[in-house]
């Protein structure tokens, strides 16, 4: 197998991710889409973990999934407010920092 | 992907071709791909949940593949798991709606694309240009788990430790940003 | 009991959670759990103090596999860690391994007598270990752990009986024992800390407590200040604490390690620089925390804590932290300040001058602890001064004879003041001889303990360590230190004796004419007596038997510094220019006698200078005294003109504005400086110069920003976007730059 056909994959998930990162409206919907970037980030560690024939890419792999649960529970916390005080997810509406 | 198949097949020949695994590596890589093509684009929240399942379990996979077993594992157990269930609650929580009666993708969506292509040029150019046919070791064997849990808590106990606090500290924040006051 | 030293900080460290836990229920408020945990700890360190005893009349035998495996326990773990990774480190364990164990050999060919090296009992465990970088958890005894252990152990047994009676009733009794425990857990786990980063944190828990009770009566905005103070300017110190390490962790190969440390440092493997920025910012360490000018100010202040805790923090032992570490990592110091081999150092200056001045702040204090303050500031100065001009064992000396007669006379002072609650010698003291016998007797023999009469306690390390100023150092000695050091004497002779004039003498004033004063209870009492009787003894343990002295027998001269001196490789030998001095009859003569000038010079003033009669027609004198007393300031001028002769008014009063304008001054300088220059920036440059620019620049930013206004969306997408899109931009710029 070539190193590159996974970093390649990796490649194409993480700009699928910066679409959705960018073009969602849901705000539940851009988490999901940060996610899919997190994710080719850890294919990518371990692709290289097994690369050097090392473990650090691995363990690094796993701080970056307990980092995404953290992530994701702040995130959709943040969402649960925004809709509380908006009674909407749509990020669109949320703009209070417009110039 | 089919096309870097068969270079990988034809890269070099007196080397072992494992046709097998690459064989899965594409099937599993078109099934992530489309899923997360859909998983941007469909207007359905809780189906993008599920093309979600889709792409982490094809990432879990591919760990296999490359010998990473524990990732593989804690991918599935943290992630689908737990992390999509989470997902799963804030949809429930927040309302949204669970057919396509709302345009759920904006209007700029071709900002969208145009940036996530301009990066996938500069990617790809980069890793073909940097990596070009290394090949993975032949023999990957499966990592121990003790060697993974040796190395977390020996060369990376601080790190660890670090994330155990991180993961704390997100707890209490969620709570205090959720809470009703 | 030398193996399991780790549990006697362990003890006081459970007490603070009980306390805190369920203090409050019990019947005595927590305090019974505290005074039985530091009993115990107590007894425990006496186990220590007889064990460590035993090893050294018995040192083990010196073979190289049976010591190996005795004191190489730690190296044999270590190496195993480590084999994998850092041979050269492996190397170094064994260095020290083996220099430990040839200590014998370098004290036998020094000519020294009956020293055999005996190897310190080091025990640890590995802690974590990231990345390559090892820490280890463990402690260190050797003869001067013990002593610490000994003292502290002691010295806070006394506090907190003492303190049962004289915080009884307090709103916070059960925090403030609880507190007591924690800080005699952290100073035990100081002492015994076997490497520099354990080191660091017992520091900055002893600080913690400090802190804590310093503000233990926080609703008094003074106090609270005070506690502040105390914190902030230990903070400076720890900066350089922290540095100190940080350097010493590297040029050492890093190692944590003291011992390791040490041995290189004496091996002269680390480069002289290296050692010398690290025992600099060591120092700055040592300024804030043991109280050396100018870092000194918070000392004085933290007397707004309960006086038990004076006694026990700001006297006896945190202070004496920073002594303690120059102690510990004396190969350190000592070669990185070419101590052994020059005629002056800024270690000894430092102390030298802290000495002095400490000095005579003390004369200018009308409040009893302040006095006590500087006089402890002085002290310490002796102290950091002892080991600045090589005489470790004297300073060591001075910190435990010093820990003793301190603690006494604080605790003194807390008696007296218990039932005025004032501590204000002019106005609220006075005549209490009588009507509080037990506490003018221990309050006099610790003074005299401190101003160094023979044979109480203070002449004995006091001698030493001008002798060491004398002797020791490159040729010549350390001449400036001696003269200094000498000096220091009679200023410490006549500030006590001033105090107990206004204590014990003349006419009972203020609080305490108008109170029912009697002597305390036993629980004030009985320490105070121990103590005393500590502070008239304590001074036998290290007689010389050299000089006028010689003939004291062996068996019972310098036993001090025999059990407490370290010998071995960890240690600077004489190979370093390390030495004893010698007892000097002409020094102790002449030191006495200084000091004694002094006490003579205050007796003369206060007893005889000011009216025709004597002390037996006090109440005459009394009344001519309290007419000058209205007139405080004037008193002070000439008072210590007097004493001192015309210079010293003067300087003391000098001293006392420099201290007041200057280094207090220095912070309102800088704030006031900064405020000033932020009103004339504003003023000339903001106002003037700026706002024209801004202005016309505005006029055009205005138009600009209203096109550029509508890229800020306030839409996070649309900011992600542009992130997105400049990282995919610049990173094809590195491609093309880089291919």
């Amino acid at each position: 197998m070539l190193l590159n056909q996974f970093l390649i994959l990796a490649a194409v998930l993480f700009c699928i991710g910066v679409y959705g990162v960018i073009s969602r409206r849901n705000g539940v919907l851009v988490l999901m889409s940060v996610e899919l970037i997190l994710n080719s980030v850890n294919i990518n560690l371990v692709a290289f973990s097994a690369m050097t024939g090392t473990v650090s890419g691995q363990v690094f792999a796993l701080f970056v999934i307990a980092v995404a649960a953290a992530e994701v529970g702040v995130g959709l916390a943040i969402v649960l407010a925004i809709f509380r005080t908006h009674r909407t997810v749509d990020i669109d509406h949320v703009d209070t920092m417009k110039g | 992907m089919t096309g870097m198949l068969v270079a990988a097949a034809t890269a070099n020949a007196d080397a072992p071709v494992y046709v097998a695994q690459n064989v899965a590596f594409g099937i599993i890589a078109a099934m992530m791909i489309y899923s997360a093509v859909r998983l941007v684009t469909t207007a359905n929240v809780v189906h993008a949940a599920s093309y979600l399942v889709m792409v982490l379990a094809g990432a879990a996979a591919q760990f296999i593949l490359l010998g990473a077993e524990f990732v593989a594992i804690t991918q599935v157990l943290v992630y689908i798991g737990a992390i999509v269930v989470l997902f799963l609650f804030g949809i429930m929580l927040t309302k949204s709606p669970m057919d396509a009666q709302e345009k759920a993708s904006r209007d700029n969506w071709k900002v969208a694309a145009g940036v996530g292509v301009v990066m996938l040029g500069v990617l790809i150019y980069g890793l073909l240009d940097g990596f070009g046919r290394s090949k993975l070791p032949a023999d990957l064997a499966p990592t121990r788990v003790e060697t993974v849990s040796d190395a977390i808590f020996s060369s990376y106990l601080v790190p660890f430790e670090a994330i155990s606090l991180l993961l704390l500290a997100a707890a209490i924040g969620a709570i205090v940003i959720s809470k009703r006051d | 009991m030398l193996e399991h030293a780790w549990i006697i900080p362990l003890i006081p460290a459970v007490s603070f959670v009980l306390i805190l836990a369920i203090g409050k229920k019990l019947p005595r408020g927590g305090s019974e759990i505290g005074i039985a945990s530091v009993a115990i700890c107590f007894v425990l360190a006496l186990a220590v103090g007889a064990g460590w005893v035993s090893r050294v009349n018995n040192p083990p035998v010196i073979e190289p596999g049976h010591e190996l495996v005795l004191q190489g326990e730690l190296g044999a773990a270590a190496s195993e860690r480590m084999a994998a990774t850092a041979a050269e480190e492996g190397d170094q364990q064994a260095t020290a391994t083996e220099g430990a164990a040839t200590g014998g050999d370098i004290a036998d060919t020094d000519g020294e007598a009956e020293h055999h090296g005996t190897p310190p009992v080091q025990r640890s465990v590995s802690w974590l270990s990231n990345g390559g970088v090892d820490i280890n958890a463990g402690f260190l005894i050797d003869g001067l752990a013990t002593l610490m252990l000994i003292v502290v152990t002691f010295v806070s047994l006394l506090v907190h009986i003492f303190s049962t009676d004289y915080v009884a009733g307090d709103r916070r009794y059960t925090h403030f024992f609880a507190f007591l425990s924690l800080f005699t857990a952290s100073m035990l786990f100081f002492v015994i800390s076997d490497n520099t980063l354990q080191m660091i944190v017992g520091w900055e828990l002893v600080g913690l407590c400090s802190f804590a009770l310093i503000g233990h009566w926080w609703e008094e905005k003074a106090n609270s200040d005070a506690a502040l103070k105390a914190f902030l300017v230990n903070r400076v110190g720890d900066v350089g604490l922290l540095c100190g390490m940080i350097v010493l962790y590297f040029a050492a190969g890093r190692t944590f390690d003291t011992l390791t440390l040490n041995t290189l440092a004496n091996a002269g493997e680390i480069r002289h620089l290296l050692l010398l920025v690290g025992s600099l910012s060591l120092m700055t360490a040592v300024m804030s925390k043991s109280g050396q000018f100018i870092l000194h100010t918070w000392l004085p202040d933290a007397m707004a804590g309960p006086t038990p805790v004076s006694a026990l923090i700001h006297a006896a032992t945190m202070v004496v932290a920073g002594v303690y570490m120059i102690a510990r990592l004396y190969g350190v110091f000592f070669n990185g300040l070419s101590i052994g081999t020059s005629n002056i150092n800024i270690m000894a200056i430092i102390g030298a001058v802290t000495l002095i001045f400490g000095g005579l702040l003390a004369f200018v204090q009308s409040d009893i602890k302040k006095v006590l303050a500087y006089s402890t500031v002085s002290q310490l100065g002796y102290m950091v001064m002892a080991l600045g001009v090589g005489a470790w064992t004297a300073g060591i000396f001075h910190l435990f004879t010093h820990a003793i007669f301190k603690a006494c006379l604080f605790l003194g002072a807390g008696s007296l003041a218990h039932h005025i609650h004032s501590f204000e010698m002019k106005d609220d003291m006075g005549g209490l001889r009588k009507v509080m016998p037990w506490t003018y007797r221990t309050f006099m023999v610790a003074t005299a303990a401190l101003v160094a009469i023979p044979p109480f306690a203070g002449f004995w390390s006091k001698d030493e360590i001008l002798v060491g100023a004398q002797q020791l150092g490159g040729d010549g000695g350390y001449p400036l230190m001696l003269v200094m050091g000498t000096l220091g004497a009679a200023l410490t002779g006549a500030y006590m004796t001033r105090a107990i004039w206004y204590v014990f003498f003349g006419e009972r004033r203020g609080a305490s004419a108008t109170h029912d004063m009697h002597e305390n209870g036993p629980r004030i009492v009985i320490p105070l007596v121990l103590l005393a009787v500590g502070a008239t003894f304590a001074g036998f343990t290290n007689i010389p038997n050299t000089g006028a002295l010689s003939f004291v027998p062996d068996g019972l001269a310098m036993r001090f510094e025999h059990f407490v001196e370290p010998v071995g490789a960890y240690f600077p030998s004489a190979a370093n220019g390390f030495g004893h001095p010698n007892f000097n009859i002409g020094i102790a003569i002449v030191s006495t006698l200084v000091g004694l000038a002094g006490v003579a010079g205050a007796y003369l003033w206060y007893w005889k200078g000011l009216g025709p009669q004597g002390i037996t027609e006090r109440n005459k004198f009394a009344r001519a005294g309290y007419v000058v007393l209205d007139k405080k300031y004037g008193l002070d001028i000439l008072y210590v003109d007097v004493i001192a002769g015309s210079v010293k008014g003067p300087i003391a009063r000098a001293a006392n504005w420099f201290h007041e304008n200057v280094i207090d001054g220095v912070v309102d300088f800088v704030g006031t400086g900064l405020r000033d220059t932020g009103g004339w920036i504003y003023k000339y440059i903001d106002q003037g110069a700026i706002d024209t620019v801004v202005n016309s620049a505005g006029a055009a930013a205005d138009g600009s920003g209203e096109v550029l206004r509508k890229t800020q969306t306030g839409k996070v997408q649309a900011y992600g976007a542009y992130f997105f899109l400049g990282a995919a931009v610049l990173a094809a710029i590195l491609i093309v730059i880089a291919s």
